[in-house]
């Protein structure tokens, strides 16, 4: 039975199962994300999609939620757009994100939300840490300077390659993407070498061989077809 | 074990034990058991048998009585006219109390001289009384078998009336009626939230397990499921540990009963692995019960059957938080999930489940035994009940104290507390440890209660309270606690991981004054984001240090930043 709920003060209809930011979607409302990726599971874990729900003293993640009939969803008050603002600031605080080196200048997610929340300089001071890039692979390269930790390629390489070659290491800021044991990603057993993490990533951490400054595209769209291919045999999306 | 079978064993127990003249109970806990008290029973044990006196005494490893500080302690109880009947309605628990006498900082070389003054006069330059406010004061539901009874032998459980309230349940009440019974005693979490437990068990009880896809391993039946809650994390908490580690067949009762109630069959202690005295004893328990037909198939000679098994925290702090608990124990990493769905609809292996704190089921068998009424009459008119909590930092009594909801933190800190030693001023209490807040003097009359505390910005957590004398620096104070959080932090959401890492630094400037005012209000801002936009409890209370030591102690930040 579809839901009727309105979004930014526009009614809007979805169907009982779905969320708040495909319902959003289907409405031609953004709501900025970054864990989220078409075709992948979804972790709540970036905290951009966060909305204001009347009646609820939370704020509410849009990609877990499900709709309610008679919801009355806020996208875009600037309550949150304040907060997205400084997410998208500790992002950039946190690891080395100099997009004029960056493989994947001017096709980065990061990139786009900083200029879409109006971001023109960091408050909080960087961090600078040392980490490393693994180019061990013949074919793919990881730059942990550029991780965001979103675990899109964790997802990825479980639940689309069914490989689990990639998980995280270590917790809070000492978090760290790792293949197997922690082993080189050349030197990984169970990796397959399909890529799919790499068309995950929404920055310039995971990248191809040979990529120079902005010439990393990562083909995200294709991880969402792949699933809609497997499980509803659609074709052509 | 059934009804029958059940009293028939505790009555064989206290006829065993009233043949007995004195009782010595020696705190085997893991405070008095690192100051050797393993080793002062052995010579309580040897000067007996020496002086001639093991007919007429006998010596019990029992769990912590409380007053940590002044351990290693031995109890001596005795009764008065020395026969060797005891009245049918009488726990030895309350015939021992009658002239009790507790021996303060023992030696195993003091043993001989204790043996030698049983029954005369007590040694005098051990003991400490018994009629001091720190034991006046507390009310004990919870802990009233800790520092009495054995941990390690299900029979002395069983004599005071343990596992009654379980075969109780199964025989004479319907899962609803124990729901009802629950709901009425105003029973709330304890393991910080206050959430209803009637609630949270009726919720469970209604809950379609096929509504979720689930994924339970081969082998285990249930598809429901009762976790109790023993991560106990925050720094200076040590509630549930010293209830595991003092009277862990009651948790086990507690849980059967929760388990009976909701309709599950299979039950999950998950505790942490730096707390291996109270493993032991839990697995000591749960072989003992199950050996005694109380655990396992068939409980009681009923339909009932349920299996409880122990796994262990890796030492993550966020674990205790219920979603990232239930990650842990299937297995995976333990990080948390957003909620709904909540773990009463689809919870582990997305079975609904119950997930309760260690006191909040060691609640439940008094509750079932002396009714709602007799509960809810303890405490408040929103809290009800009791409260544990680990007294700690510049107090002269540190350890465990039980106290009725709604007692002053006066009443605590200076009654059963006993003030701040050297002459110091008192400055404030922290209560809720990195989830909590600093509670400053002017509100030393409020009452302890869920409500109370959070309206002050604190919480009533799961029980440490960490006392600060005017020698504290407050800024400190947070930013050992941001400290904490920023550790802990699991990593998955942005906020948390990325916002507590540069509040600690903000509250490092501050500290090395290279802070301005700039800072400060960058301060606020990240208390607030990380506040209301983290994904669990964790990062949604970490924050709460700081902002009531904003709220209540400004000059000392404003004292240490430079305008700018």
């Amino acid at each position: 039975m579809p839901r009727t709920l309105t979004i930014n003060g526009q009614e809007v209809s979805a169907g009982n199962e779905q969320t708040i930011l495909e319902a959003a979607r289907d409405a031609n409302i953004r709501i900025p994300t970054l864990c989220h990726l078409d075709g992948l599971t979804d972790v709540g874990a970036c905290r951009m999609c966060l909305v204001e729900v009347v009646g609820s003293n939370k704020l509410l993640p849009a990609c877990t939620t499900r709709v309610q009939e008679g919801m009355e969803v806020h996208t875009d008050t600037e309550r949150l757009r304040a907060y997205r603002r400084q997410i998208i600031e500790l992002l950039f605080a946190e690891r080395n994100h100099v997009c004029a080196v960056c493989v994947a200048n001017g096709h980065c997610e990061l990139q786009n939300l900083g200029i879409a929340v109006g971001m023109d300089h960091v408050r909080y001071d960087y961090l600078f840490p040392r980490l490393g890039v693994d180019l061990s692979h013949e074919r793919f390269g990881m730059d942990h300077n550029r991780c965001i930790l979103c675990t899109r390629c964790v997802r990825a390489c479980d639940q689309l390659e069914g490989a689990h070659t990639i998980d995280v290491l270590g917790r809070g800021a000492r978090s760290l993407i790792v293949r197997d044991m922690n082993v080189p990603w050349g030197e990984s057993t169970t990796c397959t070498s399909c890529g799919k993490c790499v068309m995950a990533c929404p920055t310039g951490a995971l990248f191809k061989q040979g990529s120079t400054v902005a010439e990393m595209v990562h083909d995200v769209e294709k991880l969402a077809f792949l699933r809609a291919a497997r499980e509803r045999k659609v074709w052509n999306v | 074990m059934n009804l029958e079978e059940l009293n028939a064993t505790a009555t064989n127990e206290r006829l065993a034990q009233a043949k007995k003249n004195h009782h010595l109970h020696v705190c085997v806990g893991t405070a008095c058991q690192a100051l050797n008290s393993e080793q002062i029973a052995k010579a309580l044990q040897t000067a007996l048998r020496q002086q001639g006196r093991n007919g007429e005494a006998e010596v019990k490893c029992v769990g912590c009585p409380g007053l940590c500080s002044l351990g290693p302690l031995v109890e001596v109880a005795s009764r008065v006219n020395g026969g060797p009947t005891q009245p049918a309605n009488e726990s030895p628990a309350d015939a021992n109390h009658r002239t009790a006498v507790l021996y303060q900082f023992v030696k195993p070389e003091d043993a001989e001289e204790i043996i030698a003054h049983l029954g005369g006069e007590p040694v005098k330059r051990l003991e400490t009384p018994l009629d001091q406010p720190f034991f006046t004061r507390q009310t004990k539901v919870v802990l009233e078998n800790c520092g009495k009874v054995d941990p390690e032998r299900i029979e002395d459980y069983i004599a005071v009336g343990g596992y009654q309230a379980l075969l109780k349940v199964l025989t004479e009440m319907t899962p609803q009626q124990v729901i009802d019974e629950i709901t009425r005693s105003g029973l709330r979490g304890r393991g910080g939230a206050g959430f209803p437990t009637g609630l949270k068990w009726g919720t469970v009880a209604k809950a379609d397990p096929n509504r979720y896809p689930t994924n339970v391993p081969e082998g285990i039946q249930s598809r429901k499921f009762v976790i109790c809650n023993g991560d106990e994390g925050d720094p200076g908490a040590f509630m549930d540990r010293s209830v595991m580690e003092g009277d862990p067949h009651r948790i086990l009762e507690g849980m059967a009963i929760a388990a009976y109630a909701v309709g599950a069959n299979h039950g999950f202690i998950y505790v942490r692995a730096e707390y291996p005295l109270a493993v032991k004893r839990l697995r000591t328990a749960i072989r003992q019960a199950q050996r005694a037909g109380l655990l396992g198939n068939a409980i009681g000679g009923t339909a009932f059957s349920f299996n409880v098994e122990i796994r262990l925290g890796a030492g993550a702090f966020v674990c205790g938080e219920e979603t990232a608990l239930m990650a842990s124990i299937e297995g995976g990493r333990g990080t948390p999930r957003p909620r709904p769905p909540f773990p009463a609809e689809s919870g582990l292996w997305g079975c609904p489940t119950l997930i309760n704190n260690v006191e909040t089921l060691a609640n439940v068998p008094p509750i079932i035994l002396k009714g709602a009424e007799w509960f809810a009459g303890i405490g408040t008119e929103k809290s009800k009940g009791t409260k544990v909590f680990a007294l700690t930092g510049q107090v002269k009594n540190t350890g465990l104290i039980e106290v009725p909801m709604g007692i002053s933190l006066r009443e605590i800190v200076f009654d059963i507390g006993g003030g701040i030693p050297d002459g110091k001023e008192f400055k404030a209490v922290q209560t809720g440890g990195p989830s909590g807040g600093c509670i400053p003097a002017q509100f030393l009359d409020m009452p302890v209660d869920y409500e109370s505390l959070a309206k002050v910005g604190s919480i009533m957590g799961s029980g440490g309270m960490i006392v600060m004398d005017d020698s504290t620096d407050m800024i400190e104070v947070a930013r050992f606690f941001m400290e904490f959080c920023m550790d802990e932090s699991c990593g998955k959401c942005i906020p948390c991981r990325a916002g507590t890492v540069q509040m600690h630094r903000i509250l490092t400037k501050i500290q090395e004054g290279k802070a301005t005012t700039r800072d400060l209000q960058i301060l606020e801002g990240l208390c607030d984001l990380v506040k209301h936009t983290s994904l669990c409890g964790l990062g949604q209370s970490a924050p709460n240090p700081v902002i009531s030591t904003l709220r209540y102690f400004r000059d000392e930040y404003l004292s240490k930043v430079k305008p700018g």
